[in-house]
């Protein structure tokens, strides 16, 4: 299976969109070969800025350039994008819905060896609270130059979160993706899994092992952590009467916030969330952090079982 | 332009200065809220600017080649708000919607809401940053649009702004103009007692500004500083305008108490008494 990290994907894409559509603007404060956006930088010196180490500045300089109606990607890490910067975001660009497109890597434990200071855990909660905003992870590489092109499409802020490590390629070149619909990957009804991101494929392992014990597990690529695909996800409680949520973030407020949220507005059934357990991880690698902090596939299929043993109990 | 025409000139802003700081004591008395102190001290700016050097069309507010005007120090919006409704870009009577549930006249600006407000600031420290960006684009378009930037002295204390300055230097922003209003008070106190600035004219050279320093009241003085400032070649431009917060208003000048209060029905006559007892505020 190829393995690509999705920042890879995202400094291709640029160059992809950036050569048909003028109006793209590369903002980067002095990491554009983590980022990526050094091929950007390299094809297209005059749209592409460096504002060097200054994070702040860098936001609300987007606002300033997508006032004039061009398209700014900001590119840094999702640490400094939803935190260093998070007033600039929340009152220059969702406030005035500006168009302004915040394209970080090092999304969650990716940024693995790095350490708790590099690796987001709370950013998706802290954007997901701010109105006016999108919030997208892609799955693999596929579906990241496809969610950079919905995301130019697309007018108004969007927070789109990478990986600093490779993660397999799932999807074929002829993916249909759109913004807020979360894409089926696997038909199932005894329980759904509900992933994002890196963990999407983590939730197709867990899938496949399932299924040889005989259990069928719906898998959806909820891309779209917000706004969240509700008709799929009640779909998925009334057809499968269990769900998991998977993702590389706090349990509070990111994917398994979002679709608790619409479960029990909507559609009472059995929810457990895997990811952080509200607590910060630690430097290592990343297959043995997932381990470690009981994310990786054997914590998912346990929690499948769970839900569906919770489900079983409410029957009675 | 002969001094003839020029003195000509300065007593028509002078004029409109003056009625900016009638309509903006009238609009804050009206509203029992906002921010007199600093929209007074930059009335005359705003004046040469709105009046004379800004190239803007009320009927087309989001013109392309427009000049730009951010006020950094957006709670002064009051100003601003009476500038642009003198200009035409909403009508006169929205004035007294001020803060108001169901207006647009937010208690700071947003470009959302006011047509010719070209960015929604109030949170400090911004304005510099986004000025950079409208000018970036300017340059990279070829526009021979101006950008200018309104920042207020305690506002400088932000880290963000040295950024957005170093920035601007590295790009050669000379379409960028900022202006200081520099009336020495910040919400708590002196500015040299808050957060000293000074030397305030030699930080900004040293992030590589060109600086003209002016008497902020002296509206021949803005508009040679503004001139100037359009003839500067590859370098930002920072205009340090000395001012006096609560201009023109004897019970508000140099009161750090007025920064954000409006004044009672005795304290509001006696202000418009005071502007309008004298034809021209000198």
């Amino acid at each position: 299976m190829q393995m690509i990290p999705t920042r890879e994907a995202y400094g291709e894409a640029l160059v992809e969109i950036g050569e048909k559509n003028k109006k793209i603007i590369v903002l980067e404060a002095d990491i554009s070969k983590s980022t990526r956006t050094i091929y950007f930088a390299k094809k297209f010196p005059e749209r592409f800025f460096n504002v060097g180490v200054a994070e702040q500045n860098e936001m609300a300089v987007a606002a300033g350039i997508a006032a004039t109606g061009k398209i700014p990607f900001v590119s840094t890490y999702a640490v400094f994008a939803s935190m260093r910067a998070c007033e600039q975001v929340r009152t220059f660009i969702a406030y005035p819905r500006l168009n302004v497109k915040i394209a970080v890597s090092h999304g969650g434990l990716t940024a693995a060896n790095d350490g708790v200071t590099h690796q987001a855990t709370e950013d998706i909660g802290i954007m997901r609270t701010i109105p006016n905003m999108t919030i997208i992870m892609p799955a693999d590489a596929v579906s990241t130059k496809k969610a950079v092109i919905a995301s130019v499409e697309y007018e108004g802020p969007v927070y789109l979160r990478f990986t600093r490590d490779s993660v397999p390629v799932l999807y074929d070149e002829d993916l249909k993706f759109e913004i807020g619909k979360s894409i089926m990957l696997r038909q199932g009804f005894d329980a759904t899994l509900i992933a994002l991101g890196d963990m999407v494929s983590k939730a197709l392992e867990a899938h496949n092992i399932l299924k040889e014990e005989g259990i069928g597990v719906r898998v959806l690529d909820m891309h779209t952590v917000k706004p969240i695909d509700k008709e799929a996800v009640i779909k998925a409680a009334v057809e499968t009467g269990a769900i998991v949520t998977v993702e590389d973030h706090n349990i509070i407020n990111g994917l398994g916030g979002a679709v608790a949220e619409v479960i029990v507005e909507n559609e009472l059934v059995p929810v457990k969330r895997i990811g952080l357990q509200d607590t910060f991880a630690e430097s290592g690698e990343y297959e043995k952090l997932l381990t470690k902090y009981k994310m990786n596939v054997v914590d998912i299929i346990n929690a499948v079982k769970l839900v569906i043993g919770r489900k079983k109990y409410a029957k009675k | 332009m002969n001094i003839e025409n020029r003195e000509k000139l300065a007593k028509e802003l002078e004029k409109k200065a003056n009625e900016l700081r009638i309509r903006i004591i009238q609009m804050i008395y009206e509203a029992k809220s906002g921010h007199p102190g600093g929209s007074l001290s930059i009335a005359d700016i705003i004046a040469v600017l709105y009046f004379h050097f800004m190239r803007i069309d009320p009927k087309n507010p989001s013109w392309e080649d427009r000049d730009r005007f951010i006020l950094s120090k957006g709670h002064t919006c009051p100003v601003w708000y009476v500038a642009l409704a003198m200009r035409g870009f909403f009508p006169l009577e929205k004035l007294s919607t001020l803060r108001q549930i169901n207006g647009i006249l937010q208690g700071h600006p947003d470009m959302r809401k006011v047509p010719g407000i070209d960015m929604t600031t109030g949170s400090l420290g911004q304005g510099l940053s986004i000025g950079d960006g409208m000018a970036l684009m300017g340059k990279l378009d070829k526009k021979n649009y101006k950008v200018y930037v309104v920042l207020g002295d305690g506002e400088l204390n932000e880290g963000q702004i040295w950024e957005a300055a170093m920035l601007a230097n590295k790009y050669k922003l000379d379409n960028l103009i900022a202006i200081v209003d520099y009336n020495k008070l910040q919400l708590d106190g002196p500015t040299e007692v808050v957060m000293p600035l000074e030397p305030l004219a030699d930080k900004w050279r040293a992030f590589g500004w060109y600086v003209i320093e002016i008497d902020g009241h002296n509206i021949l003085e803005i508009i040679e500083g503004i001139e100037e400032a359009h003839r500067v070649k590859n370098k930002p431009i920072v205009i340090i305008a000395h001012t006096i917060k609560g201009k023109c208003v004897s019970y508000m000048e140099n009161e750090c108490d007025w920064h954000g209060k409006a004044p009672n029905k005795e304290q509001f006559e006696i202000a418009i008494k005071e502007l309008g007892g004298i034809k021209l505020c000198k």
